[in-house]
């Protein structure tokens, strides 16, 4: 007769599986989770109440600090809600290279999610393919404004940087050679069996409950639910450009999986539109006053991040710095569903599950 | 705000005093002595020494430079060569021995402060009518009026105070453009077409006040500042029954939270929900505010479940109770933490931390 005994687990706050300072409590019995608790703020700065004593220009820099994997994506929401406020037009040639930036960062935060995600599974080779590509991505953007990883490229109005000479061009060959490597991933990955096995009907759950624990970005497509900001809200000049949103039908790791995959495809297929269509000449500021104060009142703008909806409530009293800046960040949102998904699994499935969920902690934590 | 408008009068004060001192400054050649002074002095001193005692801090002095107004150097360039002139030109220019000899008073130098002086003011003035409440704004002018002492005449005062009424009219327009007002009673003159998401609100006012009570609904504007977001503020004691509605409701339907925000307002707090029906993408901004001592909103967890953290986020950092959450404790802070750090009036228990 074996005799068991219910044991407590601390899983992180520092491990390569919790991608950051995630910490989640873990009761097991035997190698079946009972309970887990997910513990966080081992990374909160506190950057909410930073920014009540800063200016919008200052806060930029702090909104790359947050998902610092997708730090185009925070600039925008945070540029754009005081654009909106204010009714700031933004020049075509600016909108453009914020749209490419945008895209080019997507692609490069899904193969960091790749590239760890497969790293948890026990694949180290995908690892070393992603972040290859990432890299030349993250050089683009080096050339662009300078940083590799926290840009502060946006400004309200525009963006800091204008392209440098052959640029686009660099870009414009980026997208046929990445598409090529997509397809060298696939091969390598997708169809393996291991893999499927690890992710196929995994962390399952359906519409209503993703709906009900406010998940978006690929957590929320995967059951079924068609809602991408990029379409459903659009923003910037996606309305321009012709583009699929993915969904999945199961709701497992399996189709999160796809999902994120797929949308690298797609991203492509806008840059490749983007690059196209992009204006020769032109100003990269609008017409912005001297003093950024946007009148009072408040205002709540959301985009799609490569998490999630991304959103900057910005409460204003017509002066330079906000009365109350608050972020709907996608990776807090869509941790709380962990615990639910976590009972009655074993510990090898927590690891792909909590890497299924994609989350970024100086994003949960702020 | 009127309180900054006094300490850059302070300031400016200060300054000139500085200014006016400086001849004296000068007389002192030796290094020791000059780094005794306050370093309002040091970069007046410096400027006669190659050496430079107080060369570290080059610009402490001028305003222009602070952190606290970023922009105010940008808002009015003519100001900004004049200050340093003022302060660096002619003390360079003159040897230490000659500025020593020459004695306390220089018509010319005096002349520029003055021109200094003014121009100070006026941007002063330009800043505290931005800021928009009228009240403080002429606080801030008499504040102004006064650190300016005998400098300003008359016409320029009528002038400033002209300029100050008419942005405060134009920062009112904006404000009620702004949905700070409701719609209906925003400046006759020129009637605005109806938002488009106008009937959501009308729908979802006349809903909450049929089925849950007639008095559950204290304000109902469309904010166009948020993309004209139907923004409704339900009374506290109401509000579990409103989110029921809004969310079963077949008309409703806002099956999706999708943010939480808490604001202190300093006479209140609030907090925000906003909710979507992903289906119709019909959607409201709900508000409930609560009182700052004894801040308490009763929970939506058991409406929607993704209320859950961010609930527990606003309790952990503005103190808002939520009864009928299940699990209600710090999640950013730690668990011993004292205070609620968003708040306005936080302190910190121990600054070094």
């Amino acid at each position: 007769m074996i005799r068991t005994e219910e044991l407590l687990l601390n899983v992180g706050p520092q491990h390569p599986s919790t991608h950051g300072v995630l910490r989640i409590v873990v009761k097991l019995d035997g190698e079946v989770i009972t309970e887990a608790t997910p513990v966080i703020g081992y990374l909160h700065r506190g950057t909410e109440k930073l920014a009540e004593s800063l200016n919008y220009t200052q806060i930029i820099p702090y909104t790359d600090r947050m998902d610092y994997v997708s730090a185009m994506t925070n600039n925008y929401v945070l540029v754009h809600a005081v654009e909106k406020m204010m009714g700031i037009e933004v020049p075509e040639r600016a909108e453009f290279l914020r749209l490419i930036v945008m895209e080019l960062q997507r692609i490069a935060s899904h193969l960091v999610w790749w590239g760890t995600y497969l790293l948890d599974l026990g694949a180290l080779s995908p690892f070393l393919f992603a972040f290859k590509e990432r890299e030349m991505i993250i050089d683009l953007f080096n050339e662009l404004c300078g940083a590799r990883l926290t840009y502060n490229y946006m400004r309200v109005g525009g963006v800091k940087w204008d392209a440098p000479p052959g640029w686009i061009d660099k870009v414009r060959d980026f997208v046929p050679y990445m598409e090529k490597q997509l397809k060298e991933y696939e091969r390598l990955v997708s169809g393996n069996e291991i893999f499927l096995a690890r992710v196929k009907g995994i962390g399952k759950y359906d519409a209503e409950t993703a709906i009900a624990y406010g998940l978006s970005g690929a957590n929320l497509r995967c059951t079924g639910v068609k809602w991408d900001l990029r379409k459903n809200e659009p923003y910037s000049l996606y309305d321009r450009f012709e583009f699929d949103v993915p969904v999945g039908t199961n709701g497992d790791c399996y189709d999160r999986y796809m999902i994120r995959f797929e949308e690298m495809r797609q991203s492509l297929r806008i840059l490749k539109q983007a690059v196209e269509q992009f204006p020769s000449s032109g100003e990269t500021m609008g017409k912005v006053p001297r003093a950024i104060r946007p009148p009072a009142g408040e205002t709540y703008v959301r985009i799609e991040s490569p998490r999630g909806e991304i959103g900057c409530h910005i409460v204003s009293k017509g002066k330079a710095e906000p009365y109350r800046l608050k972020f709907r960040r996608p990776s807090f949102m869509n941790l709380q569903i962990l615990p639910k998904l976590l009972v009655g699994e074993t510990m090898t499935n927590l690891i792909a599950i909590l890497g299924g969920v994609d989350i970024v902690l100086g994003e949960v934590d702020c | 705000m009127s309180e900054e408008n006094k300490r850059e009068a302070g300031r400016q004060e200060e300054t000139a005093a500085a200014e006016q001192q400086s001849p004296p400054a000068a007389e002192q050649t030796e290094p020791a002595a000059a780094e005794q002074r306050e370093p309002a002095n040091t970069q007046e001193v410096s400027g006669t020494e190659p050496a430079g005692a107080g060369a570290e801090h080059p610009n402490q002095p001028q305003p222009d430079t602070m952190p606290e107004h970023p922009d105010a150097s940008a808002s009015d360039k003519p100001a900004e060569p004049a200050a340093p002139a003022a302060a660096n030109a002619d003390v360079p220019s003159a040897p230490a021995g000659e500025a020593a000899g020459a004695g306390a008073v220089d018509p010319e130098r005096e002349a520029k402060i003055k021109a200094a002086q003014e121009a100070r003011a006026k941007r002063l003035a330009a800043k505290a009518a931005a800021e928009g409440a009228t009240a403080g704004a002429v606080a801030g002018a008499e504040a102004v009026a006064g650190a300016g002492a005998g400098a300003v005449d008359p016409e320029r005062e009528a002038k400033i105070k002209a300029a100050q009424e008419a942005r405060a009219k134009r920062l009112a327009a904006k404000a009620a453009a702004g949905g700070e007002a409701a719609p209906g009673d925003a400046e006759p003159a020129e009637p605005k077409p109806p938002s488009p998401k106008q009937p959501w609100l009308d729908e979802a006012v006349e809903l909450l006040k049929s089925e849950v009570h007639p008095e559950a609904v204290e304000e109902a504007v469309i904010n166009e500042l948020a993309g004209d977001m139907p923004t409704i503020t339900v009374k506290a004691e109401h509000w579990r029954a409103a989110a029921e509605l809004l969310k079963g409701h077949g008309k409703l339907g806002c099956n999706y939270l999708r943010n939480v925000t808490g604001v202190d307002y300093e006479t209140h707090m609030e907090v925000v929900y906003f909710v979507i029906n992903l289906e119709t993408k019909r959607e409201y901004a709900i508000k409930i505010r609560t009182d700052r001592e004894q801040p308490s909103v009763p929970s939506a967890v058991p409406v929607w479940p993704s209320a859950d953290w961010p609930e527990r986020e606003i309790y952990d950092l503005l103190g808002v109770d939520f009864p009928g959450h299940p699990d209600l404790r710090r999640i950013m802070m730690p668990d011993d933490w004292v205070g609620h750090p968003l708040r306005k009036d936080y302190v910190p228990l121990d600054p070094e931390v």
